[in-house]
Parts: C-alpha cells; sequence; structure tokens
C-alpha cells in the first residue's frame, strides 16, 4: 500500500509536468513576420544594426562564415544559442514591443556586437 | 584573460550550484560522493562529445536541434529532481519512525544515487559544452596566446567551483531540524527554474507561443549580467525578462512537485501510524488466541 501510495504520487507529479511540458506544444503561433539574416565574420556582425517590424514574431538566420563557434546571446531578447563555425542557425524572435534590442556574440563580446531595432 | 574567467565562470556557475543544492540534499545517502563524483565525470565526457557534435545537434529537426536538446536535458532533470523532493518527503519522516525501512531505504538510497548521477551529469553535460566550445573558439583564433587563456578559464573555472562549495557548506549550517524542508524547498525552486529555462528554449524554437514577451522587465533593477542577478538565475531561475509562457511552465512544476511531496508527506505518515498502531495492537490479540 504503501509503494503503490508513493508510486501514484510520483505519477501524478510526473504526469502533471508532462502534460505542462508536451500540451503548449500544439499550441500554434501565428503572425509570423518576415525573415532576416545575420552574417558573423571576422568575429563581427553584418549588418551590425537591423530594423525589424515591431508586434510580429521574426525568423532570424544566422550564418557563421568563421571558422569558430560563436553564441548569440541577448538578455533584451531573452535568447541564446550557439552557432558552430562555418553553419547557418535559426532563432525566432517576437513579437517585440517597439524599441532596441542589443545582442553580443557571447565568445567574442568586444568586437561582435549588434542590435535589433524594432518599430 | 579576464574576460575569459568571466566567461567560464558565468557557465560554471549555474553548474556548481546545482552540484552544490544537490550534494547537500542527499548528505545522507551512503556512497554519495562516488556517486556524484561518476555524475561529474560523466557529464564532462559528454560535454566534450556535445561540444564536437554541435553542429550535428544543431542541424536536426530542420534547425532547431540544439533547441530541442536543452530543452530536453532540462526537462528530464525536472523529473529527476522532482522525484527526488517526492522520494524525500515520503522517507523523512519513515526514517525516523521506524528502522525496519532500513532495508527498503538501502534499496530506494542507491536508486537515489543514481539520480544524483544523472542530475550532476545533466547539469555539467549543458553548462560543460558550451565552455568547451567557448575554449576551442579562443583557442583557434589569433591573438591571444594559450597560457592566457588557460589562466583565464581556470579563474573562473575555481571561482564557480567556490560559489557551488560555498552553497554546499552554507546549507550544512543549518540545523537538521530544519535542513530537508530547505533543501527540499531549494531544489524545488531550481527544478522550477529549469522547467521555465526548458519553456524559454522551446519559444525560441517556435514550437510554443511567448505568450506576453516579455510579460514584465526589471533589468534595470536587477539585471541578470549582474552577479545578485547571475546567482538567483541559478538557484530560483531568476529571468529578469521572461515570457508568459516561462511563468506558466513555473508555476506548473513548482505546484505539481509541491502537491506530490505533500501527498508523499501524508501518505508517509499515515503509514508510519499504521505501523505503531499494529505493532501496539498484535501482542494481545496474541494473547487472546491462545
Amino acid at each position: 500500500m504503501k509503494r503503490f501510495g508513493l508510486e501514484l504520487t510520483t505519477h501524478v507529479a510526473v504526469l502533471g509536468l508532462t502534460l505542462g511540458l508536451v500540451l503548449p506544444v500544439n499550441a500554434q503561433s501565428g503572425n509570423v513576420g518576415p525573415d532576416y539574416l545575420l552574417v558573423i565574420q571576422d568575429h563581427r556582425f553584418k549588418p551590425d544594426a537591423l530594423t525589424v517590424p515591431a508586434g510580429k514574431k521574426i525568423k532570424l538566420t544566422i550564418e557563421n562564415r568563421d571558422a569558430t563557434p560563436e553564441e548569440f546571446e541577448s538578455h533584451a531578447l531573452n535568447r541564446e544559442k550557439v552557432i558552430p563555425g562555418k553553419s547557418t542557425a535559426t532563432i525566432f524572435i517576437g513579437p517585440l514591443q517597439p524599441g532596441r534590442y542589443p545582442f553580443v556574440g557571447e565568445f567574442n563580446e568586444k568586437t561582435a556586437l549588434g542590435v535589433i531595432v524594432a518599430q | 584573460m579576464f574576460g575569459t574567467a568571466v566567461i567560464v565562470f558565468r557557465e560554471v556557475l549555474e553548474a556548481a550550484i546545482l552540484i552544490g543544492i544537490v550534494a547537500a540534499a542527499t548528505r545522507s545517502v551512503p556512497d554519495r560522493n562516488r556517486w556524484l563524483f561518476m555524475g561529474l565525470f560523466a557529464g564532462l565526457s559528454g560535454a566534450g562529445l556535445v561540444a564536437a557534435f554541435t553542429d550535428v545537434i544543431g542541424s536536426m529537426a530542420s534547425g532547431i536541434g540544439q533547441e530541442l536538446f536543452n530543452a530536453m536535458i532540462l526537462g528530464v532533470a525536472v523529473l529527476m529532481l522532482a522525484w527526488h523532493n517526492i522520494w524525500m518527503s515520503s522517507h523523512g519522516a519513515e526514517l525516523a519512525a521506524n528502522a525496519r525501512e532500513a532495508g527498503n531505504a538501502i534499496r530506494d538510497g542507491r536508486r537515489e544515487c543514481s539520480i544524483l548521477l544523472v542530475v550532476v551529469g545533466l547539469a555539467v553535460l549543458r553548462e560543460g559544452a558550451e565552455t568547451v566550445l567557448f575554449l576551442y573558439g579562443i583557442a583557434a583564433s589569433d591573438g591571444v596566446t594559450n597560457s592566457s587563456m588557460l589562466a583565464g578559464g581556470g579563474i573562473g573555472l575555481v571561482l564557480g567551483v567556490a560559489v557551488g562549495y560555498a552553497v554546499y557548506a552554507g546549507l550544512l549550517l543549518v540545523p537538521l531540524r530544519w535542513f530537508f524542508n530547505a533543501t527540499g524547498l531549494l531544489v524545488l525552486l531550481l527544478a522550477a527554474g529549469m522547467a521555465s529555462q526548458a519553456a524559454r528554449f522551446l519559444i525560441q524554437a517556435d514550437l510554443l507561443p511567448s505568450l506576453a514577451a516579455p510579460l514584465w522587465d526589471t533589468s534595470a533593477t536587477l539585471p541578470e549580467n549582474s552577479i545578485p542577478g547571475m546567482l538567483l538565475h541559478s538557484l530560483i531561475g531568476y529571468d529578469a525578462r521572461p515570457a508568459g509562457m516561462q511563468i506558466v511552465f513555473y508555476a506548473a512544476a513548482l505546484v505539481s512537485i509541491a502537491f506530490g511531496m505533500k501527498l508523499a508527506r501524508r501518505e508517509s505518515h499515515k503509514n508510519v501510524r499504521n505501523r505503531n498502531i499494529k505493532t501496539q495492537l498484535d501482542p494481545q490479540s496474541q494473547g487472546i488466541t491462545s
């Protein structure tokens, strides 16, 4: 009885967590805006300022032309993603309020700087 | 060198704090250290592998492999921490009440150890892979000497481990009466914070809607890259600009684990009480039948 009770308890908790993790995945999030491209070369972002429409979800494609990996990081956008050398990655951002959202390449913070401007 | 130290510190901190809390929470588990080091070792080896295959992982699932991978690791860690907390809730009272449960406890203790191994291994794996990639990047670029990079990385590592140890040592100072409540609460918040991070990765991969983003913005008063911000992020999952969906995940994990702990505690108290009544009644019933 004790074991049963404990297992039941565990199962209930696990089920709750699983539902929490799985259910919303099916939720569709519409209103997708256009695609944007950022290139990393010589530990710099090109362009280093990107203007995007506010209130829309943005698909950001980042192409790392350097041989070394880079981590796209932005506290303002609440995003982080490692982009291996010589490869391309996709990040979804927004919908954003109008404003400036700085980002950095964490592995080369001195040179890899940029900002996304939502308007 | 300084930049290297800061970045390595940032990556190490989260795993170090987790290990500090988990090590304290399992201090009564036999052979705990051996399992802890095995988890650490497995995590480090895994980190090397993940770093080597980052491009493969990243290109899976049409470019969102990295987010799925991170979310999955975080999800498993949340389930493990949940299991740990519920197990602790049900056994605290029993262990104190009845020595006959010792056999059970040792068997469950072993299972508890494998949980420990997995949680520690996953934490080290996730943070370690990023550190490896970062150090590799520096090593591969020109202009920075390798010794300076190593020194910076070493300083960051030592500082991160020191914070983790401070958390561990600090928890051991908590009087035994409150000790399991304290570690239980910390593990609970840790798990909730990880659930919120998992949600963030799924939003980034566009598998989840963000709901309100950000729900609030406290980056002016408590920035996430400040020392208190980093500590709070590692301890309770503090996020200066969370998406609404992250809060949903945070709350869901918090409530389900807390509820599971409560049920387990009630169940175990009931069992202990029943057993005590039975042992009191047993000699009498024997006397009547004979």
